[in-house]
């Protein structure tokens, strides 16, 4: 077995290891690697949303099979022994050696750079740091408000100010170019983005620098080259970066011009056994400090390693860029500065609409060469595709307010349509015929669009053209999706599945869209789910109000808001148990389930759990669940609001709210999270200031932490945004669709779910509002409606001509002291 | 050869219990008897015991039909059986037992062996 060593642990280090794995099926290749910083290696390109709550272990990046050490930087190369020492002393010997050192943060050489309050925005460290920094200012007892100076309008100086806005204070940005995104937009799509991003209440100032830094008594004084001073409580620097060469130059390895270990086209150094991947890679000259590059040189890298002579061309390398900055879209792809000798600019600026487009076209405009979009960004994944490729229409149509629609038949197989992993149209249209029949199948199977997933709607495109996007019929009766069916039930006022069915579908129905349509009939509020004839669709857990158990029993749950629960309460639920014989389980929701109950018992035991004041839990529903909670400032040392009354409220608010499928909830009482409110469809985590919104969690199959939807809200908007988000979920959701496959199935996903339940941007959330005042105004409790009902209490016996005689196949025995099922035949799957 | 089989015909309920689209259970001696009005006014008896879980719930499936077929879903795993055969359309090697079933005075009889 040869050895493998790679220095560096971040997105390109860990990318490589990753490749060479997908290829050494052999295993020929040992690997270990060395990482300066202590952290495992994390996804860097989402650095920011650290200060938006996702947490350090959501960056972190898979665990891949390799012998890891970190927090011990590499300090020297012995080449001709091939031997790499730590810090720490530690010696490795390597066959082929990886540089994947990335880059360190430029500072300008400003006297005063090194004060306290000075920061660099590269690390998880570094963000750790400036939190801290800013907690400690928000605290600080003086007048006025916190400032931050943000040194550098690029990229990194964009989401620096961005994240210090979020931690309280208010930022400017100091650039010396005349313009933002210098690299990324020219100066028209610059001077757009400086009006959007400054009616943001940011404040910018363009083509000065920061000559000195001082400090005055706690805070910091920026003094600019035009003369400007400017108070700070936090400065900090994103001037850009520099290679990590300095272990290349140390080993005597030759350099570029502008810094970066000189590699070949194959990303080898003058070195035969070590090779450079990344920001420290100088390809051919040239380095790159976006993410795509490095994960091609990556992949070329672990190509060689198993054999292969897979090379990398500069000019296929990728650049292009898309990102939202402060609420503005911005892209940049191609040759976006039109430096093609000869190339043509075709620019369409709206500023009343907010918007710059330029496309860069080749002299004899047919070719696609870049562009630059600023304030809608829309087109850009189809845009991005056709660089290099002949224009399918008029290059003003194809950026002009309501021009071409860009399609996907136009490109070619070679088209790239995801730039982070160099995936081509043919690569994908391969993958769709081989079975990759959506998204996430797509995904696995290529890569495209795991990385920044601006190409998504381009794949969902392709899905779509090829012809295997999956039917959206609900079965064979209807060729209508759920959600289409919501509509024609709310709009129609068609109460009946049997007039339903006549006049949109076919057939009897069955026992998919049956209890599709009670759902949807319950969601919009139809009386109890037994009366009449709805009584027919309900599959058996709404039928009989009670949970189905393999034998043939069912379990019952009675409500526990927010899992709060008196003596009195647990008592009355004990004897219950106990006098019908029925085995019992506290449950993940925090509420208890009583197992065994025969179908002509369940009226008797609701009768005494009804008159004890408890109602049905709806645990046999898709429906809400529970709405679980800590137990909040009332008695937790640590808690900053009472998140078991929050809990009591909105279960008890959401109660008996049928959706498409079960809907689970949560609410913890601080960041300490005890509730696993993340683990909920919609979870609620309290903080100073009011109550953070989670959405789209869920544990089962699929685990997934719910993301952030809002933050900060008082009580009274908090339960309003979930009025409208449950409401628009189950108005617009497919059949036992969880919240997390609605939000990622939805066209622009979280944001649009924001802009439609936060911002109001359909103009429907008065709408949902009223539907779910109707639902609080008009629930009741689903038991006490069969109990004082005769009619319905005549459905549960076990037979219909001996009402009374328990089925004889239910039979128990004792297993650890309670009733468990027995005799029970093998089951035949 | 023709066997003529004796059929004992037992009463089950008045007809009025049975609520067309949805089934009820009838127990006679060991036997648990599915019985099942469908919206032409067909009454169907199959046996009561779902073959893949082994409870007798089969009564509280869905009725529907599948290309025509008039079926019931089982309540455990949701296999369809056709309501005339017994017959599983999901596993061809399964199926249960049907029984014959008459309306006499209003009341729903089955006829067992």
């Amino acid at each position: 077995m040869k050895d493998l060593l790679v220095i560096g642990n971040g997105m390109v280090g860990h990318r490589l290891v990753q490749a060479v794995r997908d290829r050494d099926a052999a295993g020929a290749w040992r690997i270990t690697v060395v990482g300066a910083e202590a952290r495992a290696a994390y996804d860097r390109v989402a650095l920011s949303s650290y200060v938006d709550g996702v947490s350090a272990e959501e960056l972190t990046l898979p665990e891949l099979d390799v012998e890891l050490h970190l927090g011990d930087p590499a300090v020297g190369i012995d080449r001709d022994a091939r031997t790499v020492r730590t810090e720490s002393g530690r010696v490795f010997r390597y066959d082929a050696l990886v540089l994947a050192t990335g880059s360190v943060p430029f500072v300008p050489p400003v006297p005063g750079r090194d004060l306290p309050g000075c920061f660099v925005y590269r690390t998880l460290d570094d963000l750790d740091a400036i939190t801290t920094a800013a907690a400690e200012a928000m605290a600080a007892d003086r007048p006025g408000r916190r400032s931050a100076v943000v040194v550098g309008g690029g990229l990194l100086g964009l989401e620096a100010a961005r994240a210090l806005r979020l931690l309280g204070l208010s930022p400017q940005v100091v650039e010396i170019a005349p313009r933002l995104l210098p690299v990324q937009v020219d100066e028209g799509g610059g001077a757009l983005l400086r009006r959007l991003v400054e009616s943001e209440d940011l404040q910018v100032r363009c083509g000065v620098s920061v000559t000195e830094i001082t400090r005055d008594r706690d805070r910091l004084i920026a003094t600019l080259s035009d003369g400007v001073e400017l108070d700070a409580d936090v400065i900090v620097f994103s001037a850009g970066i520099r290679p990590a060469d300095e272990l290349a130059r140390r080993a005597g390895l030759p350099i570029g011009e502008r810094g970066g270990v000189l590699v070949d086209a194959r990303c080898r150094t003058h070195d035969e056994a070590i090779w450079a991947v990344g920001e420290v890679a100088a390809l051919e000259g040239r380095t790159y400090g976006l993410v795509a590059p490095g994960y091609a040189m990556a992949e070329v890298v672990a190509d060689q390693l198993v054999g292969g002579s897979a090379t990398v061309v500069p000019a296929e390398i990728d650049t292009s860029t898309q990102l939202k900055m402060l609420g503005v879209d911005v892209a940049s792809f191609g040759d976006a500065h039109a430096t093609t000798p000869g190339a043509l600019e075709v620019v369409v600026n709206d500023p009343v609409a907010g918007t710059y487009s330029k496309l860069v076209v080749s002299d004899d405009a047919k070719t696609l060469l870049g562009g630059i979009l600023v304030g809608d960004a829309s087109r850009y994944g189809a845009l991005r595709a056709l660089v290099g490729q002949p224009l399918p229409a008029d290059p003003v149509a194809l950026i002009a307010p309501g021009g071409v629609d860009l399609g996907t038949d136009a490109l070619p197989d070679s088209a790239q349509i995801c730039s982070c992993n160099a995936v081509s149209k043919g690569a994908i249209r391969t993958a769709v015929e081989s079975g990759a029949h959506d998204v996430p199948a797509i995904k696995a199977c290529t890569r495209a669009g795991t990385s920044c997933g601006s190409c998504v709607p381009t794949l969902k495109k392709l899905l779509v053209e090829s012809g295997v996007e999956v039917s959206k019929a609900l079965c064979e009766h209807f060729d209508r999706s759920r959600a289409e069916l919501f509509e024609i039930v709310s709009a129609t006022g068609i109460r009946r599945f049997s007039q339903l069915i006549a006049r949109y579908g076919r057939g009897r129905g069955c026992d998919v869209c049956k209890p599709a349509v009670a759902s949807i009939l319950a969601s919009l509020g139809t009386g109890h789910v037994l009366d009449g004839e709805q009584a027919t669709l309900q599959d058996t857990n709404d039928h009989f109000l009670a949970n189905l158990q393999r034998n043939g029993t069912y379990s019952v749950v009675p409500r526990i808001p927010g899992g709060e629960i008196t003596p009195e309460g647990l008592i009355a639920i004990g004897e219950v148990a106990r006098d019908f014989g029925l085995y019992t389980k506290i449950t993940g929701g925090q509420r208890i389930d009583m197992f065994g109950a025969r179908v002509e018992q369940l009226p008797a035991i609701w009768r005494r759990l009804v008159d004890a004041g408890f109602e049905s839990g709806h645990a046999y529903g898709k429906a809400l669940r529970t709405v679980k909670s800590c137990v909040g400032t009332t008695w937790c040392r640590y808690g900053v609001q009472d998140s078991v009354e929050l809990a009591v409220v909105l279960e008890l608010r959401y109660r008996g709210l049928r959706a498409p499928h079960k809907v689970k909830a949560g609410v913890s009482g601080c960041a300490r999270e005890c509730a696993e409110a993340r683990s909920k469809d919609f979870g609620i985590i309290a903080t100073e200031k009011g109550w953070n919104l989670y959405v789209g969690g869920n544990g089962g199959f699929s685990p997934r932490h719910a993301e952030l939807l809002a933050s900060d809200l008082d009580t009274e908007t908090l339960v309003k945004i979930i009025d409208r988000f449950l409401m628009f979920y189950i108005r617009t959701a497919d059949r036992l669709q969880r919240t997390a496959a609605w939000i990622e199935s939805m066209e622009g996903g979280l944001d649009h779910l924001r802009a439609v339940v936060v911002d109001d941007a359909l103009g429907i959330c008065a709408d949902l509002e009223a539907a779910m005042e109707a639902h609080v105004a008009n629930y009741s409790d689903e038991w006490r409606g069969v109990l004082e009902d005769e009619e319905k209490l005549a459905r549960f016996v076990s037979f219909v001509n001996a009402p009374d005689t328990p089925d004889p196949l239910i039979r128990t025995r004792v297993e650890r002291g309670q009733p468990v099922p027995v005799g029970m035949p093998e089951v035949r799957r | 050869m023709t066997v003529q089989l004796q059929v004992r015909w037992l009463v089950a309920c008045p007809l009025e219990r049975l609520q067309p689209e949805r089934g009820v259970a009838a127990l006679f001696g060991d036997t648990q008897v599915a019985l099942v009005r469908t919206h032409d006014g067909q009454v169907h008896a199959i046996g009561n015991v779902d073959p893949f879980s082994g409870a007798g719930v089969l009564s509280r499936g869905i009725v529907g039909d599948r290309g025509g077929v008039p079926t019931i879903a089982s309540p455990v795993y949701k296999q369809a059986f056709d309501l005339r055969t017994g017959r599983c359309l999901d596993d061809p090697e399964v199926s249960v037992p049907t029984y014959p079933v008459r309306v006499v005075g209003g009341m729903v009889e089955v006829g067992l062996p």
